[in-house]
């Protein structure tokens, strides 16, 4: 457990992806099986009920720490710290002499394998003894899952591939069909065993990405060449059929099939790998992107949430169909068999993702700025002749985004940033001018946004915001009216969690304009009447 | 334990209680550690939530005095009276002495007597070694004036040497870092000094500016610190890979950017919670604190035998309920201009 406490340890305090991954890489080269498995599972989708049963651990740590602590003063702690885990291993009697010696990751994972709740209830508090503070904090992380030590399940992934020298999409690949502690995975990436085979089980296959396309591109790229489709404002998924099961994953292969039950019994008889673009969907027309949230990161949905948010899927690509691996194919072809296969079988809740028709790159164009209908957030370009392959191949897929709405807006407040940029302020609360009773003009704030700033320019804004703050509240400056930011957003939405009424989607800083007086920043009409534009 | 009186005499409460300024001793006509300036002060030490300037006439051991005199100015008191710890003294029939507090240089609680009763103000303590000051001496009394900084049953400071150590095996990890420790200016920085002397270390130590003058002033009261140089003024080809010390401040300031890709490390007794730890964006956070952590408020106001415990600064709610269920009298003493955060 020291080595896992030791990795969790740094990890909660270290900002670098780099560093990050460096440490993770050495963990799982130095860590015998199956302690890094083990690990691994915890980092990640955390360790399965079938190695430790479904674990109460909430209502077995209230009953442990009773025994020696007041619950005001149970109460107070976790108040401050904030984390159960960690206010139970910081209050945990330290021991006077440790009779065991500490536990390993999988004499953790055997021993709360088995009895009933009270047993295990009681084991838990006898592996706490054979720990310190942080090995307690380890272990409770590793049977709570979800450790939130800035370290996401993908990071872990890539960290064991730099580790052992393979590319991330050979384990996101196999992922699925595997299981903790993942022995045949490390055997294989050791050299010591044959790569683990997915088998019949619906697994995740990484996912084909475009690139924005940029002004120089287009002298670069023929028309006949390429295919046209809509670019929907959901967002992207996988559904994998097979053997009876289907699972629906992001573009990252998270699984996300819990939260989308009736996504799941549409392909329920089938047996093939579809890439779509999940939306909300009332009577043919797509919700907006707030409602398609109300559905997702949920463990569980009610029957409600399936009538007031029902999902949709708009297919546009088939990766396999049966047996058949299509992903070699042309687009031309994937496509021909996905509109057979569509036709064929009609799964309910599912379309075909309308292909746009154009002849030349100067119609197109005008198609494109014609366009701010619902649910569409501008186009695709996806090369004809192109094979299924993982990433962002370069030259195969495009991505045309409609362009940003822009606005100037004023800066209230600055933040200090986090890790390298911890002493810049570089996160902006910025608002718009709305008439007040008095015939005045006050600043509401309609966004928040870090800057994408290079050094120098942030030096001048830290400088400008020293010298212009008129209050201090820790580690936020407000600061007098002065600075505008051109700020670009997707869209502006209604909300009635923000002072002004409205809510900008994805807002960045686009650019300081020095020149530009304070009084003549756009107004809180201009920002509504954007709202649905879009 | 001491004779209890066989006539009843007033309770503490009668002539040791909250004024205006601060905890006023009515029949001494002194105020203890007053958070305005007044005719006359008792210090415990020179932390300047305890130690203000302005006060008529000061009383304080040598070395709180000679803290406040660096800080606020040769003239920041009307009078300033020494008076050695354990040495008594009788101001207006009060019987007033100086014990070892253990929180910093010259820390010292004040041991009260009057009509038959004894109050201890402790002002900040601990009971954790420290090399440079003197260790916290249990007094028996009726009354004991608590902090409560940090009095939550999550806090328990791990031993300084331990930290010390963590300090040592990450600079050995990553030797062209230096390492940026963020400290209190007065008394955690240079006891932080002191412990890494005791660990071995003998290259020079570094300083903020904010943190020279009294390092120089701990060294000139026969603290043995070693080599320590100002960072102004040094060659930062020489600082490279090394220790620098700066207030805890000056982690998130501009400052900073002189070096490159510091481990910033904070020393502090909030370390011991990850989330506070992240809130200061530091790399390497080390727990060491001059206050007493929740098992050594517990045991030392048992060990006092008080009959009643004033609670001041910090945590109270949770030491007060304690103290209740452990069937002591015990009650929050609301003072104002204590800061409960800074360590
Ligand atoms: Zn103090
Ligand atoms: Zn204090």
């Amino acid at each position: 457990m020291r080595a896992f406490a030791q990795l969790l340890d740094t990890l909660v305090y270290t900002q670098s992806r780099n560093r990050k991954l460096a440490l993770l890489a050495r963990y799982f080269r130095d860590t015998p099986d199956p302690d890094r498995g083990y690990a691994l599972a915890a980092l990640t989708d955390g360790l399965p009920q079938h190695l430790i049963g479904r674990l109460p651990l909430r209502r077995m740590l209230s009953e442990l720490t009773s025994r020696f602590l007041d619950p005001v003063l149970y109460k107070l702690s976790r108040d401050y710290v904030g984390d159960t885990a960690e206010t139970v291993a910081l209050v945990w009697p330290e021991p006077r002499a440790r009779a065991n010696a500490e536990p390993t990751l999988s004499d953790a994972v055997t021993e709360m394998s088995h009895g009933s709740t009270a047993e295990r209830t009681q084991t838990l508090g006898r592996l706490l003894d054979r720990l310190d503070a942080s090995g307690r904090w380890a272990l409770l992380k590793l049977l709570g899952g979800a450790p939130r030590v800035g370290v996401s399940a993908r990071l872990a992934k890539i960290a064991v591939a730099d580790a052992f020298g393979h590319d991330v999409s050979d384990i996101e690949e196999l992922w699925h069909a595997l299981e903790a502690p993942y022995l045949e995975l490390f055997a294989w990436l050791e050299g010591r065993g044959p790569k683990p085979e997915p088998g019949a089980k619906p697994v995740f296959r990484p996912v084909m990405l475009a690139h924005p396309i940029e002004d120089d591109d287009w002298p670069k790229l023929s028309a006949d060449d390429f295919v046209a489709e809509w670019k929907w404002d959901g967002i992207r998924v996988q559904i994998a059929a097979a053997g009876g099961d289907v699972r629906i994953f992001s573009r990252q292969g998270d699984d996300i099939s819990a939260a989308f039950p009736e996504i799941r019994s549409a392909f329920l008889r089938h047996n093939c790998v579809a890439d779509g673009e999940l939306l909300v969907m009332r009577s043919g027309s797509i919700a907006p992107f707030n409602d398609l949230q109300q559905r997702l990161n949920r463990k569980t949905v009610t029957g409600r949430m399936l009538r007031d948010y029902p999902a949709h899927v708009r297919l546009y690509d088939l990766l396999f169909e049966g047996g058949d691996d299509l992903r070699a194919m042309t687009f031309t072809l994937r496509r021909a068999r996905l509109e057979t296969w569509h036709a064929a079988h009609c799964p309910p809740l599912t379309d075909v993702s309308e292909l746009v028709a154009f002849e030349t790159f100067d119609s197109l164009r005008a198609i494109w700025s014609a366009t701010r209908a619902d649910g569409i957030e501008g186009l695709m370009l996806k090369r004809r002749d192109s094979a299924y392959q993982a990433g962002r191949v370069k030259g195969q897929w495009y991505k045309w985004k409609r362009a940003a709405l822009t606005l100037d807006c004023v800066l209230m407040y600055a933040q200090r940033g986090s890790g390298k940029r911890s002493s810049f302020y570089s996160d902006y609360t910025f608002g718009a001018w709305r008439s007040n009773d008095a015939g005045g003009q006050d600043l509401v704030p309609v966004g928040k946004a870090y800057s994408g700033f290079t050094d120098d320019e942030l030096r001048l804004i830290d400088t400008w915001i020293r010298a212009n703050t008129t209050e201090t509240f820790g580690p936020v400056r407000a600061v007098t009216p002065g600075l505008v930011f051109e700020v670009a957003f997707d869209a502006v939405q209604k909300s009635a969690r923000h002072k002004s009424g409205v809510a900008m989607r994805f807002p960045r800083i686009h650019r300081i304009r020095w020149d530009k007086p304070a009084a003549e920043a756009d107004t809180l009409e201009t920002v509504q009447a954007l709202i649905g534009k879009g | 334990m001491r004779m209890t009186h066989m006539i009843a005499s007033p309770p503490v409460e009668t002539w040791l209680y909250p004024a205006e300024a601060g905890l006023y001793c009515a029949p001494g006509q002194f105020y203890i550690d007053p958070h305005r300036a007044v005719d006359r002060a008792v210090i415990t030490h020179g932390h300047s939530d305890h130690a203000r300037a302005g006060h008529g006439a000061v009383l304080a051991t040598s070395e709180t005095i000679a803290i406040m005199k660096v800080r606020y100015g040769e003239t920041s008191a009307g009078t300033f009276q020494q008076l050695a710890l354990g040495e008594p003294v009788n101001i207006n029939g009060v019987g007033v002495r100086l014990a070892p507090a253990g929180h910093i240089l010259g820390s010292a609680q004040i041991v009260l007597d009057y009509d038959g009763k004894r109050a201890v103000v402790s002002g900040d303590y601990k009971r954790a070694y420290d090399p440079t000051c003197a260790a916290f001496d249990v007094v028996t009394c009726d009354v004991f004036v608590t902090e409560a900084t940090f009095a939550l049953p999550v806090f328990r400071h791990e031993p300084a040497h331990g930290e010390v150590a963590k300090l040592l095996a990450s600079m050995a990890a990553e030797p062209q870092r230096t390492h940026v420790i963020g400290a209190y200016g007065l008394g955690k920085c240079q006891r932080m000094i002191a412990e890494i002397r005791n660990a071995g270390y003998d290259k020079p130590i570094y300083l903020h500016g904010a943190v020279v003058a009294l390092t120089a002033l701990y060294q000139s009261l026969g603290i043995n610190l070693g080599d320590v140089r100002s960072v102004a003024g040094a060659d930062g080809d020489a600082i490279a890979g090394g220790i620098v010390l700066c207030p805890p401040s000056a982690l998130s300031d501009r400052w900073t950017r002189r070096f490159n890709d510091p481990v910033l490390a904070f020393a502090s007794g909030w370390m011991r919670v990850r989330g506070r730890a992240r809130q200061h964006g530091v790399e390497l956070p080390l727990i060491v604190s001059d206050h007493a952590d929740w098992p050594d408020l517990i045991a030392t106001i048992s060990q006092t035998n008080a009959e009643d415990v004033w609670v001041t600064h910090g945590r109270d709610d949770a030491l007060v309920h304690h103290l209740a269920t452990l069937g002591r009298k015990a009650r929050a003493l609301a003072l104002v201009g204590r800061d409960d955060e800074a360590e």
